[in-house]
């Protein structure tokens, strides 16, 4: 019998079981260990603070998206052992592994910012990018009476980056529905040089803030925060003062990959950027936010780059030279309010492209242009990440590599 | 886009940044410094040595990586390169304009 272990049963590792118990030779076992029992459709974190999704509409058990052929371990991870082969697990056990693939992701650590948690965590300053910020910024927002919103990037790299500014658009539309728009000022406040940092797609999308009436201060490194006086300063000693401050968090890898002596100095793993194997060990993959890649950290990103880890694991285990192909394909809905949103498409060195997606001419969807058509996209995407994605079926007209038909292209400064 | 910068010719992207590492050598980091509005000193050698090299190795760069890697720390790295620090610091290094989402 061999064995191959997935760490983390959210997105990326959930779908690699699905695909691996179709493929594995039958004298292969797979496990899969998470410390959670649910299951959480990420995306609709950022519904959830306007009241469009309740916890409810985003949860499900992990278990019914697991095939019977693995088995599913319920506990927290506490260290691999790259040199021996194993992972010890809280409860004492310890799995064998003959290939490893890393999955866990990467979660918000406030505490990495001077004063950001306090007393003021989740009353004056919150967090949508875990349930719990996310339900508490939707009761702090239904009685709030207005004053000034900073929505903020605490460093980059983060998931799902367009998240900040979808949400930014989102509060203006809301807030204009709840009639105190006149009583909101709302600033984006960013570590880098703007918004949108790539040209083509500022040239493309700046005019959106500037219509909605949003303030952006860029090149602000945070230093720490001030709860009392409301108050974020950055390295260079600027301030912004705030009523309400909805923060990104540093994002980082899991402890035990530090633990493990396996990350960086934020605990994401160095992976090779075409092959998806570790820098550490030939038998361990990484796929999803636990990489250091310089791709996106979306979903999206981790179903492009399930098919080639797939390929490659079996290429593993027959002993065949692994296909270096991943080319960071991304592909995000970026919300933009009142029903509308933007698609966008790019990869390691193409920058976001416009014309049409995923059929080329046909579309239905439109590249860095707003519609409702894209909108209905953005919502149906649920669906398929229930049904399809994480489930390991293959989507429809959707490739790993970036098709350059019907996209008008410039070369990204990469 | 080629231009000439310390008598020699070197390829710029439109946003000003070097195209090809090799083209670069301290005359050229010098004279791009003077745009940026920085005298280099003993200071920032050792800075954008660590860049490069972090570059040649295809490891992403962040201000918190430069800030703890032992060579300056945040403070120190903004003292150098007012403003925009790793934005402008690679600029000089020679080195792509550090990647962001969109
Ligand atoms: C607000 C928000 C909006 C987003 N919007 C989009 C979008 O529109 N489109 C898109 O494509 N992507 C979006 N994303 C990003 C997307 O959700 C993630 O990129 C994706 O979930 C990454 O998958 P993953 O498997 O790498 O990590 P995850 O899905 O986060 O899974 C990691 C798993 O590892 C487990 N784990 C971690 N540490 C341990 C441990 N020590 N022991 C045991 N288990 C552990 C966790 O419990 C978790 O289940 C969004 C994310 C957020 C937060």
């Amino acid at each position: 019998m061999k064995d191959l272990v997935i760490l983390g049963a959210g997105t990326a590792g959930t779908m690699m079981s699905n695909h691996l118990a179709k493929r594995l030779p039958d004298d292969w076992r797979i496990r899969i260990v998470d410390q959670r029992k649910i299951h959480h459709y990420q995306p609709g974190y950022l519904f959830i603070p306007f009241g469009t999704y309740k916890e409810e509409d985003i949860i499900k058990p992990i278990q019914q998206f697991i095939p019977e052929r693995a088995e599913y371990i319920q506990q927290s991870i506490l260290k691999v052992d790259a040199d021996h082969n194993r992972v010890y697990l809280e409860d004492s056990r310890v799995l064998d592994y003959d290939v490893l693939i890393i999955a866990t992701g990467t979660d918000i650590a406030p505490e990495e910012i001077d004063g950001m948690l306090g007393d003021h965590w989740h009353k004056s300053v919150f967090d949508f990018y875990t349930l719990d910020g996310a339900v508490k910024l939707h009761e702090k927002l239904e009685s709030w009476e207005g004053g000034h919103l900073a929505v903020h990037i605490s460093e980059m790299p983060i998931k799902c980056p367009v998240a900040p500014l979808e949400f930014t658009f989102l509060a203006d539309a809301y807030f204009e529905q709840r009639g105190i728009r006149d009583k909101v000022k709302i600033s984006f406040v960013t570590p880098m040089d703007g918004a949108f940092t790539k040209p083509v797609a500022s040239a493309h999308l700046g005019h959106l803030l500037e219509e909605k009436g949003i303030e952006v201060v860029p090149n602000f490194n945070i230093m720490s925060l001030d709860g009392e006086r409301k108050v974020i300063t950055d390295y260079e000693g600027r301030e912004v003062s705030y009523d309400l401050l909805v923060t990104i968090p540093t994002n980082k890898g899991a402890d035990y990959v530090e633990r493990s002596g396996l990350g960086d100095e934020l605990n994401f793993i160095p992976t090779h950027k075409g092959t998806l194997q570790s820098k550490a060990k030939e038998n361990i993959f990484v796929i999803g936010d636990a990489t250091n890649l310089p791709a996106s950290k979306a979903g999206s990103v981790a179903h492009f780059e399930g098919e080639i880890l797939l390929e490659n694991v079996m290429r593993f285990i027959n002993g065949k030279e692994l296909l270096d192909e991943f080319d960071g394909h991304a592909n995000c809905f970026v919300e933009t309010g009142h029903g509308k949103a933007l698609l966008i498409d790019f990869n390691y060195t193409h920058q976001p492209v416009s014309g049409t997606f995923p059929i080329p001419g046909v579309g239905p969807l439109n590249l860095l242009k707003e519609s409702r058509m894209n909108h209905m996209g953005k919502m149906a995407f649920k669906w398929i990440y229930w049904n399809m994605l994480i489930t390991g079926k293959h989507i429809p007209f959707v490739s790993s590599k970036m098709n350059e038909a019907g996209k008008n292209f410039e070369e990204a400064n990469v | 886009m080629e231009t000439t910068i310390a008598g020699q010719i070197i390829d710029l992207n439109n946003e000003g940044y070097l195209t090809d590492l090799n083209q670069w050598n301290k005359e050229v980091a010098a004279q791009i410094a003077q745009e940026e509005g920085i005298e280099l000193t003993d200071g920032h050698w050792p800075v954008l040595e660590y860049l490069q090299e972090q570059y040649r190795n295809e490891v992403p760069l962040s201000i918190r990586k430069v800030g703890k890697s032992g060579v300056v720390d945040i403070k120190q790295f903004y003292a150098l390169f007012p403003g925009g620090p790793l934005k402008k610091a690679s600029r000089i290094a020679g080195i792509p304009k550090p990647a962001s989402c969109i």
